[in-house]
């Protein structure tokens, strides 16, 4: 298949036109901006649905009801923008609805700046709104994962009814590569829980609202029984020279593309050092990290942000081995020269 | 012959179907129904109803079937 | 069972379950004329509810047909989701003054302007029934409710807003007419606002909302029959009943 130069915003509309949205509905923001103005384009072209909303709340209240109505729905926004929509993935996640949506983060807290960062980690693993659920959280580190993950996302979201999103940074929105678009064959599966009418069944209702405590509990453990089949069946990561590595980096999206060029420089000068690069943010690929514990010797956490999948990579290590970690802050990308300094630092420190 | 058909148990005693009878047919019963109300309750010995509606459109509940 | 030919009994597309409301609460009413309407259109089988957050939330027991629950004020979001994709479907929200008229002011003022297809039943009870009669921005000035408890003192919480009057401004929308249920000539011609108002989004022809001005005698510390009138005396003179906005192509419809 012949590769096209693509801006990663832009890939992730086209990918998700060929996945089959049906509806996309957003709100301008830097750095995402090109995602919706390529919708915009794209979308009535198809005689599909785009609307510019009001606001990003009024948009991820859009895409609910496409996504009630049993479409391939998507939002897309930055930081400030997800913030606003967490009330409507926390009703997407209550409705079991799926949904696609798209985080492009840029520097925070507050309005913070349009540079890249990964410091909605605890946002958008975590639940992110009211309430015990998971979004399940992809991290492409390059366009064409971008493109890959926007596809699966839609999948995963349709096979779980469940929320998924892309937690891209703006680094992975603005770069241009060359890429392959794959034409998706999958079909969403059946919706029959979708309202499109009642004509030959009976009505469907769709809701979160269970006002007594006992049904709201059978509900939440329905819930929590699909989080815990989605955390065994779809941990995914990547890795890079894990083998001999006595040092494992983990880093995510574009810093664990940064830490591939610095691991190539230092495995050239003979050290240890390897990569792991989580796919899955939710469900967190803990158990492959686990099982790292007997090769490693010292794990070396970076990531643009304050230290926030720190805590997994944490727990998935059980105190065993030492966890290190180098961040980020103010929407600042790291050279692989100063990851590669690190490198250094932490051998010194541990395998000497 | 029109008249009304009060679903007793349904009724919430809220009386808005007694002040548009334009008999005046329709009062609030002594008794108490299943929710613990006073239901409404028809009182037509004559025959005088003629099924005109206007309790039934009053009726948040949808307690009073109309036929004529 | 008396002889005779049935001539008033529950529509079909209202089920056959005793609701929650209070006694005489007139959301029982207007749930009943949407019921009708929608029969006689013969459209139960192509309609979707969007059911709000106030005491209408369990709306989507009493209807007969699909319905979604949405975030508070965000129903005409999510109703405009359903009906992009969705365009066969009929689609309406159901709205209290705190749903539409406070939290969800944007999501109401944009449906509307960008003409949404949809329809808009709003039911003004100028209280925040569900949490126990808390002002709303409905609330009459002086209204002694659980937060404005010397009053509306408008200098304070600002002035009732009319949202007929309002959106009757925003150019989208194609129908807007503000009706109440408190006495049989007003339900009958609720009825045929809330009727026009689905025909306009059976016509194609754009954005529609009745509001209707309805009791809430528990919070407003009345019995029901008071209640209605404290309505007809006190909510009509402020928000007088009437269309606000009929384009031409409504007035035209059969
Ligand atoms: C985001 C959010 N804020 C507040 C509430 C609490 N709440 C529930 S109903 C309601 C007001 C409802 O009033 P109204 O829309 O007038 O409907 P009514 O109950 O009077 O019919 C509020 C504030 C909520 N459920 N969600
Ligand atoms: S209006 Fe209905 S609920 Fe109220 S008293 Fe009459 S029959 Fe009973
Ligand atoms: S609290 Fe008011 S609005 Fe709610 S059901 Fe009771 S009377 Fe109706």
């Amino acid at each position: 298949m012949a590769k096209v130069l693509m801006k990663g915003n832009e890939a992730i509309a086209e990918a998700a036109i060929r996945a089959g949205c049906d509806g996309y509905f957003g709100y301008p923001i830097t750095p995402q901006t090109e995602l919706l103005e390529y919708m915009s384009r794209r979308m009535p072209e198809l005689g599909r649905a785009f609307v510019q909303g009001e606001s990003e709340i009024a948009s991820i209240n859009m895409v609910l009801g496409a996504a009630a109505a049993g479409k391939r729905a998507m939002t897309s926004s930055s930081s400030p923008g997800v913030s606003l929509k967490q009330e409507g993935i926390s009703f997407l996640a209550g409705n079991e609805l799926p949904a696609v949506i798209v985080n492009i983060m840029r520097g925070g807290p507050g309005l913070g700046n349009v540079q890249p960062s990964q410091s909605d980690y605890f946002q958008a693993t975590k639940g992110g709104g009211h309430g015990d659920y998971f979004p399940i959280v992809l991290a492409p580190s390059t366009v064409q994962e971008a493109i890959d993950f926007t596809i699966l996302a839609f999948e995963l979201a349709d096979k779980y009814r469940n929320p998924a999103m892309i937690l891209g940074d703006g680094s992975i929105g603005q770069i241009m590569e060359p890429v392959e678009l794959p034409e998706v064959e999958s079909k969403p599966p059946d919706k029959p829980w979708a309202v499109t009418g009642c004509k030959g069944r009976e009505k469907n209702i769709i809701r979160s609202l269970y006002l007594l405590a006992g049904p709201l509990e059978a509900r939440n453990v329905i819930l929590q029984k699909k989080y815990r089949e989605i955390e065994a069946n779809e941990q995914r990561h990547a890795e890079f020279m894990l083998e001999g590595a006595e040092m494992v980096i983990v880093a995510y999206g574009t810093t664990g593309r940064v830490a591939q060029t610095a691991i190539t420089r230092a495995r050239d000068e003979g050290m240890p050092v390897g990569l792991f690069r989580p796919i899955t943010l939710y469900p967190y690929p803990k158990d492959a990290i686990s099982s790292l514990v007997e090769q490693a010797r010292v794990f070396l956490v970076l990531e643009m942000s304050a230290g926030q999948m720190l805590e997994d990579v944490e727990l998935a290590v059980k105190g065993t081995v030492p966890v290190e970690f180098q961040g980020w802050l103010g929407g600042r990308v790291p050279t692989p020269s100063e990851v590669t300094q690190t490198i250094k630092e932490i051998r010194t420190k541990y395998l000497k | 012959m029109p008249t009304i058909v009060i679903d007793e148990d349904r009724c919430k005693g809220c009386q808005l179907c007694t002040t548009v009878c334009p008999k005046d047919l329709v009062t609030m019963a002594e008794n108490f129904n299943a929710k613990g109300y006073h239901p409404a309750k028809l009182e037509d010995p004559e025959g005088e109803c003629t099924g005109c509606t206007m309790c039934a459109l009053m009726c948040p509940d949808v307690a009073i079937t109309v036929y004529r | 069972m008396p002889e005779g030919e049935v001539v008033f009994a529950r529509p079909a597309a209202l089920e056959d379950t005793p609701t929650h409301y209070c006694p005489g609460c007139t959301h029982g009413i207007i749930h009943r004329l949407i019921g009708e309407v929608i029969d006689e259109l013969g459209i139960r089988e192509i309609t979707v509810g969007i059911a709000p957050v106030g005491c209408a939330v369990l709306a989507y027991h009493y209807f007969n047909f699909d319905t979604v629950e949405a975030a508070h004020g965000r129903a005409p979001a999510v109703a405009t989701g359903i009906k992009r994709v969705s365009p066969e479907n009929v689609v309406f929200t159901y709205q209290g003054d705190g749903d539409l008229a406070a939290i969800g002011t944007a999501e109401i003022v944009h449906a509307a302007n960008r003409g949404e297809n949809i329809t808009v039943v709003f039911v003004n009870n100028a209280v925040f029934g569900m949490t126990g009669g808390q002002m709303a921005p409905t609330t009459l000035p002086g209204q002694v409710t659980t937060s404005t408890p010397t009053g509306r003192d408008v200098k304070v919480d600002g002035y009732p807003v009319k949202v007929a009057e309002i959106l009757a401004q925003t150019t989208g929308a194609a129908y807007i007419a503000r009706r109440t249920v408190t006495q049989p000539k007003y339900v009958r011609s609720c009825k045929k606002a809330i009727k026009t108002a689905f025909k306009t989004q059976l016509a194609g022809l754009g954005f529609a909302l009745v509001e209707v001005l309805s009791t809430c005698s528990t919070n407003w510390g009345m019995s029901p029959m008071e209640a209605l009138r404290w309505l007809d005396e006190n909510m009509i003179p402020y928000y007088p009943l009437g269309d606000y906005k009929v384009i031409d192509e409504v007035k035209a419809l059969p």
